[in-house]
């Protein structure tokens, strides 16, 4: 690999006013709500005071159900069946992100999980984290993030499964139960 | 989630102890030489530093410990796949979208999206909003009292070419004032939102305008503790770009940052 040449243009805050500028139909639907294996993952996105935070905008990317990763286009322009993996929420007044989506397959004996980032009013940058599935335990303790972490830490990156088959999985970033975010 | 009361956005728009600006600007140089220590001490730092309480509305939404070191893994390593279907080529003229003639100096915004190697990055969304020539956003919490233009929305979007080329028609937007402290004003700036060919690559950022009185005041900007990466957020004025008795123009080149699992990924060979 040869030496980077270039050197990166540094991230800012989304500020408070991107929800004109960023928004587009069906931004939340990575799967039509009424397609076969169609779930809804959602959460709060909480600042370090506990109180949730209505100005934030949160995006997944998740292999499809078969562990692939999709390449469909037209994630702007959703078709209703193609699926393009990426998906797009604003935080309402209540904090709340929500996405229908699939679950994410995985590689056998590999954890499955959504890369995720998250944006907002009063972050100076991006954050990257993960969102893992909770079914497969054996491969959740395989795994070499997950493992590298304390329990408490751990839990902060593995959704709770829900009855009715959904995912809830609330983001902390800052203070008690802060979710741990990433680098690469 | 019952415990808590649901916050209230425009509340939250003002900083508690509204202090003056003299004081915010005595808080960033601090900051600045103190990160500039820390790296002379051989500490590993971010560009933009998440834990900077000049910008007030930071306090509570930065992360406390360092983020953890990982290798990406499959779809890390992808983008979303985007293609011209995604977005019609009217979106990237922020002039056109009305049935008249925005206000304001009319600019063409012209640059390359690069990765960390200098090799184009094409097919790529770029969606970018801005206030308008008066200093307002269209968003229904700017009450900041400068005019609406019924002709300017201030959002657009393009994907970038072969060459990793885009190109935007707008109007320069202009500074506004915001309740961080006391007469706190932005610098003029569009907003950019960018995919990079990783999902690591994802960043939002401002792009500025060269010579703004403001840069040395602003808390946003400043977040970013070192002069060479903030000017790196500047744009250039091209006297070759400009459009004779039509429009000004200038040149953004944006560089996407790759971890080194990228370099071995680039769009279209898998």
């Amino acid at each position: 690999m040869p030496e980077k040449t270039l050197d990166p243009t540094p991230g800012q805050t989304i500020g408070p006013f991107y929800a004109y500028g960023t928004v587009y139909p069906k931004m939340h639907e990575v799967a039509h709500p009424y397609s076969p294996g169609a779930i809804v993952l959602g959460g709060t996105v909480y600042d370090g005071g506990g109180a949730p935070i209505p100005d934030s905008m949160v995006e997944i990317f998740g292999a499809d159900a078969d562990g692939s990763v999709p390449r469909a286009r037209g994630a702007f322009r959703r078709d209703d069946h193609s699926f393009t993996g990426f998906g797009r929420s604003f935080t309402t007044d209540e904090g709340r992100y929500e996405f229908w989506t699939r679950n994410p397959g995985a590689e056998a004996g590999k954890a499955a999980f959504f890369a995720v980032v998250v944006f907002a009013r009063g972050l100076p940058d991006k954050l990257h984290t993960r969102i893992y599935l909770p079914d497969d335990e054996a491969a959740l303790a395989a795994d070499p993030l997950l493992s590298s972490l304390s329990a408490a830490e751990r839990a902060t990156l593995v959704a709770t499964r829900l009855p009715d088959g959904s995912l809830q999985h609330d983001i902390r970033l800052q203070g008690e139960g802060e979710t741990v975010f990433l680098t690469f | 989630m019952t415990d808590t009361q649901a916050a209230a956005p425009e509340s939250l728009l003002a900083s508690q102890d509204f202090p003056e600006q003299a004081q915010i600007t005595r808080e960033i140089q601090d900051l600045h030489a103190e990160y500039a220590r820390r790296e002379a001490a051989g500490e590993k730092l971010p560009l933009t530093i998440h834990d900077f309480p000049p910008y007030r509305s930071s306090l509570l939404r930065h992360p406390t410990k360092n983020p953890k070191l990982v290798d990406p893994e499959t779809i890390e390593l992808y983008s979303p796949a985007f293609g011209q279907r995604d977005v019609a080529a009217i979106e990237s003229d922020l002039t056109l979208q009305h049935s008249g003639e925005p206000l304001g100096e009319r600019i063409t915004v012209r640059g390359r999206l690069l990765d960390s190697w200098g090799r184009p990055v094409p097919n790529q969304l770029i969606e970018i909003w801005q206030a308008n020539s008066a200093g307002r956003y269209i968003h229904q919490r700017d009450q900041h009292p400068a005019p609406l233009d019924p002709n300017f929305t201030g959002a657009g979007r393009a994907i970038t070419n072969d060459d990793g080329e885009y190109l935007f028609t707008t109007i320069k937007p202009g500074p506004y004032p915001w309740k961080n402290h006391q007469n706190a004003w932005r610098p003029a700036h569009i907003h950019f939102s960018v995919f990079g060919s990783a999902f690591t690559q994802r960043i939002i950022t401002q792009m500025y305008f060269p010579g703004d009185p403001l840069f040395a005041l602003d808390p946003i900007y400043n977040s970013i503790r070192r002069q060479q990466d903030r000017e790196r957020l500047i744009s250039t004025y091209d006297h070759d770009l400009t459009v004779p008795e039509f429009s000004m123009a200038y040149r953004w080149d944006i560089v996407i940052d790759g971890p080194d699992a990228t370099w071995s990924e680039p769009e279209g060979e898998h």
